[in-house]
């Protein structure tokens, strides 16, 4: 697996539950790679930011 | 179109008051107006929209004894409102026309991303986000997430805000926008690479502007 093939399974993990195949694969590769664990990182933090965008919106 | 007018002559119940917060009550339009017309690029259409979720807030106005409770519930009401509207509305454009946008996308933008052998390029490698309240909750940093959400193609910041802003499931929006789930997840991994990098470049590489 190299970083292209990571990253668009990472973005996917937050859509769709992956299987145990790309699960292994996926941890494999970020446990190596620490550009892919931060992209990791901050899709799941694009999530958050987007969830407090919607709070901040009722909020300001 | 005016703004919501309470009807007079009736007798005014006990939590009618929320609605004489002149202040408070336009400052919750502008919120939710600009909340509808991220998603819904049309004003007239976010206009009504905005209009319909405040009537439906006025005809239930005993629940809400506090401000707060009444606008948890009229954001609710306008979200689906949203999802009701991109439901309907019919994508005249191709869905490759809605892909440009003022930077790079596509599969330029995964070239530009990667080497060929699929490896971040060195200059493109995510670099290391501050700790996430690092401004999350500063006034500057939604400007430049608003900023970063409107340079998607209209395509990506479309898909990504149903999914993200709206939470439906991705099931439900390939449904609507008749996409194969192959495409939607392709789309959504661009519109989180753009959007990553937008955010990288603008707000946690960028100076500190103290």
């Amino acid at each position: 697996m190299n970083c292209k093939q990571a990253t668009q399974l990472l973005s996917e993990k937050l859509d769709r539950p992956l299987n145990a195949k790309e699960k292994v694969s996926l941890g494999v590769h970020t446990t190596i790679c620490v550009s892919c664990r931060r992209f990791s990182h901050q899709v799941e933090e694009l999530r958050t930011i987007s969830k407090r965008y919607v709070e901040e919106s009722k909020s300001e | 179109m005016t703004n919501a007018s309470t009807s007079p002559g009736s007798s005014p119940s006990p939590n009618m008051g929320v609605f004489f917060d002149v202040e408070f009550t336009q400052e919750l339009r502008q919120q939710m107006l600009k909340f509808a017309l991220l998603q819904v690029r049309d004003e007239q259409l976010a206009e009504d929209a905005v209009q319909e979720a405040m009537i439906s807030a006025y005809q239930n106005i005993d629940r809400f004894a506090r401000q707060a409770a009444l606008k948890t519930w009229v954001f609710s009401i306008l979200k689906n409102k949203v999802i009701d509207l991109l439901r309907k509305e019919k994508r005249h454009t191709a869905a490759s026309q809605l892909e440009e946008g003022p930077n790079i996308n596509g599969e330029a933008l995964i070239d530009a991303l990667f080497t060929e052998n699929g490896h971040w390029q060195k200059s493109e490698r995510p670099r290391k986000w501050d700790d996430p309240d690092h401004g999350v909750e500063n006034e500057h940093f939604w400007r430049v997430f608003d900023a970063c959400l409107n340079a998607l193609p209209e395509k990506y910041g479309r898909l990504f805000m149903m999914r993200e802003f709206l939470e439906m499931e991705t099931s439900e929006i390939c449904y609507n926008e008749e996409l194969t789930i192959t495409n939607l997840n392709v789309t959504l991994y661009r519109a989180r690479l753009r959007l990553r990098e937008c955010l990288e470049d603008n707000w946690y590489a960028a100076e500190p502007t103290s």
